[in-house]
């Protein structure tokens, strides 16, 4: 059976319920700015809760860091603020993928590995852990020297130990993205591309949004649009100091099978994950320049010599595998590295998510619920008070 | 280490991708005029594709490839003289991995990663075999009729097995002319055209005239396949390339008669097309070119690209020939020379107009060629169990059923299912998927583009990469 067939067709009625379509060709409940997962995700959310939506996307869906991102779906090493949401998403949605989409968008519960290559990593592996239980999350685990070895035989003899989360793994960023879609569509929300969002404005008791192709009308809207997010959230008079910036990945030529976890390193950065293709998805923290205006972002190469330096560390018999393509996504990225979740503070009916900061593909799931939450009974069942937008002008002040 | 790590990058005034026709004249215009210049090529040898190994081949071998072959000598006999001098640096065995648009170029020379900065870069990085897809494309026995020119050029070699050739373009003739003259046998030939056209031949009469030379090289060569009693079928459809691990037999439907001939080997060729991976990969502006079929870059009069500094000359800027190649490539370097020094070339100007004269009158018959070899849509765009990309298994059935849901374009594909991402680089499919989903989406090819052509555009290793300079 091809690929494309494993996915269902989005129908335009489907089921018994007809679908919360938006009302007319102007007006919907929902105006959800941005087509990558977050806003897709709310989108099927919404939807299913019969709420009508339309969805509008600059580019295409999942153009940016949504579709082309490393694909780790990771609870390990999030920063505490993030672990209820990240656990949620995990054990509620991403294990039961094909339940919530319709497809399981390539999801292996392969576990992931963040490896300790010095007395100095082993430390800080333990520390964490122990800070970890302490607040009582036990997902992350420690494994010994000879716990490693049997998770990655191939792996250089150097590594001491790591940290283990078992319940981790990975998926297919556009698999996702296009179940994503094709739910939300199944559900009643409309998806326009090619409508890049100018400006938005509050007239009449609604919100009016207009792009280069037309202006639309709703009472809500939900800003999604990953690294051109602090433009809105700005215009709704909730400055952020959001940075919009290439992130880069590489992927090598198709190798026998070497390693099932994804791996990360304690000391420096890395991304690694062998698919079941056989092809080898390196990255790690490699930024890059990003062009918002012209929306991409300018791979350089000789950021990435340091991922090739750490794989060829960790399996020297790496060093003769051809790196087929490397490329880079936009995102968004804010000083704490943790993102913006909630309702804006200056202007009623407008909530944000954005600014993910490189690791907004595992929570994707989730924040769509927290968002329909929000919109439908005005608060969200998970802990999101540190993610409010307005923290950075606060910290100002204070 | 590297002890030339910590210097800084190597630095000239142009930089020029490709030793063929059209960076071989580059490179002999450019060094006339004292400019410091860099020539670097993948192979061994100056020439490129057409003038393969022109340096080391054999008065024997030089009777097997035609008299054209050696129309390459003076241009690597010029090179020759400009690098003997010291005025030329010529890096063979050279590949560039990456080019920036700020005119540093990442190559790997001799295996090792180097950077290099200039203030103009000419691309003459020349074109590439048109995909073939017919079902059985892939099997062992299938090759392109330019890989098989290429083993001819480099190596002597030549198929011990009757051979059958498919396809269309001048190439395929060429070369069954030099494997005639070989020796080898050619089991048949195989004409995929519509068949000459002959009402617009008139109308291209003035072309043809003015390109007589194209014109009378083609009917002599289509002579001498005459004269050998090589079995010659048109009208091709259905084309089939049939067997169980390799090739077995050829089966196809001829002027509506089918036909099955047992064969190991058969080439396939429906033409060349611009090689733009470069020029992709540096976002820069492309055109969809309806003669051609194919993806052509935007350049000036002065063949430059909308990425200020870098031209382009050459197959690699559109489809022309050796000739043509090479008086672009004069053209080009024409333009680095107005670009670093805007006022001090007298008579310039002039110049570039004679040139100009000169390529429109090469180009005279390129309607009619154009035409005339112009691939069919049922061997361009083919039906769904066709495999489309190699390197990962593509159908277009597949690429229709993504269009299906949603993927209005090659990158979404590309992201959807790998069509594109192997070791290719989408070379082999990236036409073809362009002319699937325009078919199956009812868009222009303009309006679907092209893939996203991303570094490294040649294979790298980890370890070269983890080499280079930070």
């Amino acid at each position: 059976m091809t690929l494309a067939a494993r996915f269902t067709r989005p129908a335009r009625a489907q089921g018994n319920r007809p679908p919360a379509r938006p009302a007319s060709a102007r007006s919907s409940d929902v105006i959800i700015v941005g087509g990558g997962l977050q806003g897709l995700s709310s989108a099927v959310h919404l939807a299913r809760r019969g709420v009508s939506v339309r969805l509008l996307e600059a580019e295409y869906c999942g153009r940016h860091s949504s579709g082309v991102n490393a694909g780790g779906v990771r609870t390990l090493g999030r920063h505490v603020a993030e672990i209820p949401l990240s656990l949620a998403a995990r054990d509620r949605i991403w294990h039961h993928m094909e339940e919530f989409a319709g497809h399981d968008g390539g999801f292996v519960p392969s576990g992931q590995l963040q490896v300790c290559e010095t007395d100095a990593d082993v430390a800080a592996a333990k520390a964490r852990i122990a800070e970890l239980e302490a607040l009582g999350y036990t997902h992350e685990t420690w494994a010994d020297q000879a716990t490693v070895r049997e998770l990655v035989p191939s792996m250089s003899h150097h590594v001491l130990g790591g940290i283990w989360v078992k319940d981790d793994g990975y998926a297919y960023p556009y698999h996702v993205v296009t179940a994503f879609r094709a739910s939300a569509e199944r559900a009643g929300a409309e998806i326009l591309e090619q409508q890049r969002v100018t400006r938005l404005w509050h007239e009449a008791g609604v919100w009016h949004v207009q792009t280069q192709r037309g202006t639309y009308e709703a009472p809500i809207v939900i800003n999604t649009a990953g690294a051109w997010a602090g433009e809105l959230a700005e215009q709704v008079g909730d400055p952020v100091p959001l940075l919009a910036d290439g992130l880069m990945l590489m992927v090598t030529q198709r190798v026998a099978p070497f390693v099932e976890p994804v791996l990360g390193a304690m000391g420096r950065p890395l991304s690694f994950k062998q698919y079941a293709n056989g092809t080898v998805v390196i990255g790690g923290s490699l930024r890059c320049e990003a062009d918002p205006v012209g929306r991409h972002a300018i791979v350089d190469m000789a950021t990435m010599r340091n991922s090739a330096i750490t794989v060829t560390d960790l399996f020297p018999h790496l060093r003769n595998m051809q790196v087929v393509r490397a490329w880079a996504g936009v995102e968004g990225f804010l000083p704490d590295q943790i993102p913006v979740i909630g309702p804006s503070v200056a202007s009623p009916g407008v909530f944000h998510a954005f600014g993910f900061s490189a690791h907004g593909f595992e929570l994707s799931p989730i924040i769509g619920e927290i968002m329909a939450d929000l919109v439908e009974h005005g608060e969200s069942r998970l802990p999101i008070h540190p993610f409010r937008v307005n923290r950075f002008t606060q910290q100002e002040n204070t | 280490m590297n002890p030339q790590a910590s210097t800084s990058p190597l630095s000239y005034d142009v930089v020029i991708i490709g030793a063929g026709p059209a960076g071989m004249a580059a490179a002999h215009r450019a060094a006339r005029h004292q400019l410091n210049v860099l020539l670097l090529d993948e192979q061994p040898e100056v020439g490129g594709q057409i003038y393969r190994s022109i340096n080391s081949t054999d008065p024997q071998r030089e009777a097997i490839l035609g008299p054209d072959y050696r129309h390459g000598h003076a241009l690597a006999a010029q090179v020759a003289e400009h690098v003997a001098a010291g005025r030329l640096t010529y890096w063979p065995n050279t590949a560039v991995w990456q080019v920036d648009t700020d005119k540093t170029l990442h190559v790997l020379r001799d295996n090792r990663p180097v950077t290099v900065q200039a203030q103009a870069i000419i691309v003459a990085s020349g074109a590439m075999e048109r995909p073939f897809p017919v079902p059985g494309w892939t099997l062992p026995g299938v090759m392109t009729a330019g890989a098989g020119q290429i083993l001819l050029k480099s190596a002597s070699l030549v198929p011990s097995e009757p051979v059958v050739l498919a396809g269309c373009g001048p190439l395929l003739y060429l070369l069954a002319v030099q494997y005639l003259r070989a020796g080898v046998k050619i089991r048949a030939i195989l004409d995929t055209t519509a068949g000459t056209d002959w009402k617009l031949a008139w109308r291209h009469g003035r072309g043809l005239l003015k390109g007589w030379r194209y014109a009378h090289k083609g009917l002599s060569m289509l002579r001498e396949i005459k004269n050998a009693e090589v079995p010659f079928y048109r009208g091709i459809e259905d084309l089939r390339l049939e067997g169980t691990d390799a090739l077995e037999r050829v089966r196809f439907s001829a002027d509506g008669r089918q036909h099955s001939l047992d064969a190991k080997l058969c080439l396939l060729h429906q033409g060349v097309v611009p090689n733009t991976q470069i020029t992709w990969s540096l976002r820069a502006e492309h055109e969809w070119d309806t003669d051609q079929l194919c993806w052509v870059p935007t350049l000036t009069e002065w063949c430059e690209l909308s990425v200020p500094g870098i031209y382009v000359a050459g197959d690699g800027a559109s489809i022309g020939g050796a000739l043509v190649a090479a008086l672009q490539g004069d053209l080009a370097a024409l333009g680095v020379l107005r670009q670093l020094n805007p006022t001090g070339h007298a008579g310039l100007s002039q110049e570039a107009a004679t040139l100009r004269a000169e390529i429109a009158s090469h180009l005279a018959i390129r309607p009619f060629l154009n035409r005339q070899y112009r691939p069919r849509d049922a061997f361009r765009i083919p039906e769904d169990d066709v495999l489309v990309c190699r390197c990962e298994e593509v159908t277009a059935g597949s690429i229709r059923e993504q269009v299906a849901l949603g993927c209005t374009g090659p990158n979404q594909t590309k992201s959807f299912s790998r069509c594109g991402m192997g070791p290719c680089q989408g070379r082999m499919c990236g036409l073809t998927v362009t002319e699937v989903i325009a078919q199956a989406s009812g868009q222009s090819p303009q309006d679907v583009g092209y893939y996203r052509i991303r570094p490294p555009i040649k294979a790298l290793t980890l370890g070269q990469l983890a080499q280079i300079d930070p």
